[in-house]
């Protein structure tokens, strides 16, 4: 059960009286949105505009089956493609005899590194990644071979068929030792080094914690593997279907390994099966394209799960080593930090991640003074790259934990503890910028601990609501209940001086029937976040009509970069409004025409535009008779800078807060956990379809409980043990806790709409919440997620006691 | 590849009587997936769904032959009063998908060291009956298991029930995995007390290459317990799971470690054993 | 790592089903997966393939109203049952509750594991089973998702199992 408040802040996060009771929750409903330049009047009546929980426009197709992912797309004449991938983590390719799979019947294709006709190799920041391994691979499941055949079957027998030979190469899967290692890429094993020195560096506090904390390979495991359908096109090009989280990244790095110019390779999105970061980088997209070129048909490719597992970037593992100094009423004097993240084989977005690393090592908390150091690296390990949360899920597991040392240290509440450091609007982060949006930490975390604990344990819990559950292995007595909070800070959207932009092209013409109607076409993928509602909320109550139609989004319009980074309500709602904006201005353009008054202040209702002076209006409809009106517009957020020497300077756009406080019950001597409830507070802005940032949020908060106990690609020597969902396990429905949310509406100056992006938030701070409450429960120090049963059974206890007046130690 | 679907019993046997090296499909559950990731190419299936006979639960007075095409779904929705412990056993397959296809036969045939149903059925001493052209034999499921995914089945023979004694006395089964639902045992017990016999009797699962009994620790409990009153104190019930857990022989794999299993184990044992006895 | 897919066509047999009310006839290797040929023989495509063991439920098919993983039964194993997808749920262009019930609660998000989780929860509504919400979180064991936190898809069964949810959001 979750149970929800929206609305202000002022009333949602009082803490003294929230909105909400246990069973039987009030909610308070959001006023709708005035967006800039419409105003309150057009959407006083329009239907399921901005602030309203409005359907999914793609919902009944969902529930009826029909709505069509990349993995259901078909043509008469498609061959099936397969990528033979290396068994080895680090080997050298001696040869490769292609004659056996080229001979067999039904294969029509077979390619090798050498038949790529253009860069030889693609990758998001820095193209270190073979499309085809040529002479080395360096991680396992790394693509050497592909095939394309009439029947999958025989596309499978194909792969089998081609003998590799390989010579092992030393493996280096010690990422501590990667950067004294010889280089196991011609790019060398250190993929970015990054300090930061903030403030008094050698300042030491009275009391001083120290923690050394691990953070396992998760994977973002959506359930729709990679698929893709290409086919040739008539002027030498290619078509590309396919689930993707950026169109025009992708058609950018195909169009450059196949040699063709980007105009000859159009891509559009196929329906796609979750995505969390794991298909912000090139899959199958490149092998896909080769195979149609090369066979002059379309060409389907679709991984299986295994394949998934291992054809997809990860979370980057991190360890981190962590001083806290602070002064005896609490207050942070320093942090320190050295972060280490496992990049694996391949660069992706790993520069990027450190940096959130780095940025956020301190998390949300005014600190006068840090001392990071960060390195993300090489290994033969399996590729690291974007996953939600993107390098502050690993920090924050270790911050909080760290401010929990602390207050143990300082005998303090440890929500006073955070409360007494909270940032707030006007503090500087330790990279120096100063927030000059909303910071509401205070209300997220008050808002958090608000919200009423789940029920007391009962003396007759059916044993499958205790820890274990449907195993039956707890009785109530075996289990002891804990609680934890943990707070969190992210940025949003891009970082470090990158020019993000969205482009929206919104036209507004009249149906045969004579009613207005909007297309807004948009290159944003939609990978189940509803950016498609929003859309066409914003449209309808920016232009006061009801029907908003969806182009399918594709490489036809601009880029609107990626669904990542919480960026797309920001990014790609803001281009949709500024394109409603241009349009609406021709409507206004066309009504003073009409009704004669050229410099009238004219109003735009639901259907028509108004005189309010005269009270004469004109239908939208009758506007429309000279033609459509069409504007296609591109959104920049506010430039931002990169970080200098020392690790400082204004480089992010936006922050988005939030609070999880976890109830746990725990069987200590099993080890085995079950979270009973998440409450949340969370930095939303404002919220433009309540329902679907609750769905955010509580998808998230899985995704935080899952790191937290029971999510971990095992790799041992290189390879990943556990390429399956038998072996990956990822929540269920009996692994999920009731979620209660407070979103804390604080409009964020700058955004579009006031609304900050939600989709990362709940994946943070989730996690060290639930191990904070696992400590809490056992006594256990547990620094390292997932916590395994093992380790609560046979952990060592306690918190490591503090180091009263110790000085810095780098 | 050919597939055979007889729907008499004499015929599925026959079936393997001319081909000894088909392979038998009963729910689907483990074989398909050997077979979509290509760890098995049968040539030749002798499909036994539609055998009637084979799923049926039967009792007589010495006890209750399940058929081999029983499923789980079938144990806990119909049986629970009957088999107590199956059900509850049933009950921690998988999902209620998987529970609806897999088969007690089935489970028998794959003979995995973590297969659900094992624990239990060596538990309570339970026969499996096998079929050939040849006759009918019945095994111990203690000798019918014989390694990690080994049995005595002969390539001739089809499983086709399994026979449970009738058994007064409480029973509890356990089963532990990283997930509150839908996981591979990591370790699992099941607990019987045989009121009539004033036995104690555990079945352990993922423990060992086979499902394990704990003879020592299962005598040292039968001494323990005051059977008129079904009670033992602490001691006695904390050194029966010290005991079963030294009777495990677990290894470290990626679903767990050796030590937490035998760790684990044991307090399953225990708690397995205080259910009983509270029951 | 590699997986096998399907059979091939080769010593395909004609094979008598009966999907969604239609009498079929296919044409397919007997071991073929059933969640294959509905997909790619019947185009089918509601039935989802998540991991072809069993382990994620989003090929979840009725067979004579039993829920089955649909990646795990052989073709030849439902030849002459009775097959329902989710493509069969709708009766005369009307939704199903259960497909209602997700509607009204915009229970999916990228909607990959929807269609597995209707026709499982569609079993329970038709066994007339009135659920609690913890039953209901028990019986979606075998489903999952990894968007939504299960939570607006509970909700979702729970008020098509009869019960008015209890928690609302402002709309």
């Amino acid at each position: 059960m979750t149970t929800t408040t929206c609305g202000p802040s002022s009333t949602a996060a009082t803490g003294s009286a929230p909105a909400v009771t246990g069973s039987a929750p009030a909610v308070t409903g959001s006023a709708p949105v005035a967006p800039p330049g419409t105003r309150e009047r057009t959407q006083r009546r329009v239907r399921d505009g901005l602030g309203t929980s409005a359907d999914r426009p793609d919902g009944t197709p969902k529930v009826t089956g029909a709505f069509a992912f990349s993995s259901d797309l078909h043509d008469q004449r498609m061959l099936w493609g397969r990528t033979l991938r290396s068994p080895h983590a680090h080997a050298r390719i001696v040869s490769i005899d292609t004659s056996a799979a080229a001979a067999m019947p039904g294969v029509v294709a077979v390619l090798l590194a050498e038949d790529v006709p253009g860069k030889a190799t693609f990758g998001l920041e820095h193209t270190d990644q073979p499309v085809l391994a040529r002479d080395v691979v360096r991680y396992e499941g790394e693509a050497v071979a592909i095939v394309a055949a009439e029947h999958p079957e025989t596309a499978l027998r194909a792969i089998r068929a081609i003998e590799v030979t390989y010579e092992p190469l030393p493996l280096l899967t010690d990422p501590a030792e990667a950067a004294t290692t010889d280089p196991i890429h011609p790019d060398g094993n250190v993929f970015r080094t990054l300090p930061l020195r903030h403030g008094d560096v050698d300042a030491t506090g009275d009391v001083v914690v120290e923690g050394t904390y691990e953070v396992g390979m998760q994977d973002q495991a959506f359930l729709g593997p990679e698929s893709a359908l290409a086919l040739p096109s008539d002027d030498g090009g290619v078509e590309l279907f396919i689930s993707t989280q950026w169109l025009h990244v992708d058609r950018d790095q195909v169009a450059a390994c196949l040699a063709l110019p980007a105009d000859q390779v159009h891509l559009t999105l196929g329906g796609v099966g979750g995505a969390f970061g794991a298909r912000e980088d090139v899959s199958l997209q490149v092998h896909v394209c080769l195979l149609a070129l090369a066979t002059g048909r379309p060409v389907k490719m679709l991984y299986s799960r295994a394949e998934s597992f291992l054809g997809h970037v990860h979370r980057h593992p991190a360890r981190m080593r962590y001083r806290h100094h602070a002064r005896r009423d609490g207050t942070l004097v320093k942090v320190e930090a050295e972060i280490l993240l496992d990049g694996g084989a391949y660069a992706s977005s790993s520069t990027a991640v450190l940096a959130n690393a780095v940025c956020f090592a301190a998390g949300p908390y005014r600190v006068e003074a840090a001392r990071i150091d960060g390195q993300v690296v090489r290994t033969n390990n399996p590729p690291c790259g974007a996953m939600r949360g993107f390098g502050v899920v690993q920090v924050c597991f270790a911050h909080e934990a760290q401010m929990d040392r602390l207050a143990a240290a300082l005998d303090m509440d440890p929500v006073e503890l955070r409360l007494h450091n909270a940032l707030k609007p006007g503090d500087a982060i330790i990279t120096g910028q100063r927030l000059t949006g909303t910071a509401p930490v205070r209300e997220v975390i008050e808002a958090a601990m608000a919200h009423p604990l789940p029920p007391d344990p009962r003396e007759d819990e059916p044993a499958i609501a205790l820890p274990g559950g449907a195993g039956l292995t707890a009785r109530r007595e075996d289990v002891r209940r804990g609680t934890g909070i943990a707070v969190s800070i992210k940025n949003l959207m891009y970082s470090e001086g990158f020019d993000d932009y969205s482009t929206a092209r919104v036209r507004l013409e009249t149906s045969p029937d004579g009613e207005p109607f909007a297309t807004v076409h948009s290159a944003c993928a939609e990978v189940g976040q509803g950016f498609v509602t929003l859309a066409q909320q914003i449209t309808r109550t920016a232009l006061g009509i009801e029907r908003v139609v969806l182009h399918a989004a594709d490489t036809g319009v601009g880029s609107a970069g990626s669904t990542s980074a919480s960026r797309q309500t920001w990014m790609s709602g803001g281009a949709v409004q500024l394109a409603c904006d241009t349009v609406h201005h021709g409507l206004l353009e066309r009504a003073r025409g009409v009704l004669g008054v050229p410099d009238e202040p004219l109003v735009l209702e639901p259907g028509r535009v108004v005189d309010p002076a005269t009270g004469a209006e004109v239908a939208i409809a009758q506007l429309l008779r000279a033609g459509p009106l069409e504007a296609t517009e591109e959104h920049h957020h506010a430039p931002t800078s990169t970080l200098d020497a020392d690790g400082q300077g204004d480089a992010h756009v936006s922050f988005a807060f939030a609070a999880h406080r976890a109830t746990v019950d725990v069987d200590p001597d099993l080890g085995l956990v079950r979270v009973l409830q998440i409450a949340t507070g969370q930095d939303v802005g404002r919220a433009l379809n309540p329902r679907a940032v609750i769905g955010q949020i509580e998808g998230g908060i899985a995704q935080g409980v899952g790191l937290a106990v029971m999510e971990e690609i095992l790799v041992e020597d290189g390879l990943v043990r556990n390429p399956s969902f038998t072996d990956y396990l990822i929540p269920t429905a009996l692994d999920m806790p009731s979620v209660a949310a407070t979103l804390i509406e604080q409009p964020e100056p700058g955004a579009p709409f006031g609304a900050k992006g939600v989709g990362e938030p709940p994946t943070i701070s989730s996690t060290p919440a639930v191990v904070a409450a696992i400590r809490d429960a056992t006594g256990k120090a547990l620094t390292r997620v997932p916590v395994r049963a093992q380790d609560i059974a046979f952990g060592e206890a306690g918190a490591i006691p503090p180091t009263a007046g110790s000085t810095s130690a780098g | 590849m050919p597939i055979a679907r007889p729907t008499s019993l004499d015929d599925a046997v026959a079936v393997l009587a001319d081909d000894p090296a088909a392979d038998v499909l009963a729910g689907g559950t483990d074989a398909m997936v050997e077979i979509s990731f290509d760890h098995r190419r049968p040539r030749h299936v002798l499909a036994l769904r539609r055998i009637d006979e084979l799923r049926q639960v039967t009792t007589t007075s010495l006890g209750v032959r399940i058929g081999a095409m029983v499923t789980y779904g079938q144990i806990e929705r119909d049986h629970a009063t009957l088999l107590p412990g199956l059900a509850m056993a049933s009950r921690t397959v998988g999902s209620p998908q998987i529970r609806n296809a897999g088969t007690i036969g089935g489970n028998l045939g794959t003979a995995s060291p973590a297969g659900d149903a094992l624990p239990w059925l060596l538990a309570m001493d339970a026969e499996v009956e096998l079929a050939s052209v040849r006759g009918t034999r019945r095994l111990p499921v203690a000798a019918f298991v014989t390694g990690p995914k080994r049995t005595a089945r002969a390539d001739d023979e089809l499983i086709v029930a399994v026979h449970v004694p009738a058994m007064e006395g409480p029973q509890h089964t356990a089963k532990l995995g990283p997930r509150n639902a839908m996981v591979i045992s990591v370790a699992c017990t099941a607990v019987v007390l045989d009121t009539a016999a004033r036995q104690v009797r555990i079945g352990m699962g993922a423990v060992g290459p086979t499902p394990l009994r704990a003879p020592d620790a299962e005598a040292a409990a039968a001494e323990a317990i005051d059977w008129d009153a079904l009670r033992a104190d602490g001691t006695a019930i904390a050194a029966f799971g010290q005991a079963c857990a030294a009777a495990a022989s677990p290894i470290d794999d990626h679903r767990s470690t050796a030590e937490y299993r035998r760790h684990a184990v044991g307090v399953l044992a225990s708690r397995s054993l205080t259910r009983c006895l509270a029951a | 790592m590699a997986q096998d897919h399907r059979e091939q066509r080769n010593g395909a047999e004609r094979l008598p089903l009966r999907v969604n009310g239609d009498d079929v006839e296919v044409e397919a290797a007997p071991m073929s997966v059933l969640a294959d040929v509905l997909r790619d023989e019947l185009g089918l495509t509601g039935t989802k393939l998540g991991c072809r063991a069993g382990d994620c439920g989003s090929c979840t098919v009725l067979v004579d109203g039993v829920a089955i993983t649909s990646c795990l039964m052989p073709v030849a194993q439902a030849a002459g049952r009775d097959v329902t997808t989710i493509e069969g749920l709708e009766t005369d262009g009307e939704l199903h509750p259960v497909q209602q019930a997700f509607s009204d609660h915009n229970a999916s998000q990228c909607g990959y594991c929807i269609p597995g989780f209707i026709v499982a929860a569609a079993e329970t509504v038709a066994n007339g089973e009135v659920l609690d919400r913890e039953q209901v979180v028990q019986s979606l064991s075998g489903n999952l998702c990894r968007c939504t936190g299960y939570e607006s898809i509970v909700d979702a069964i729970v008020d098509a199992c009869g019960h008015g949810t209890d928690r609302e959001v402002a709309s």
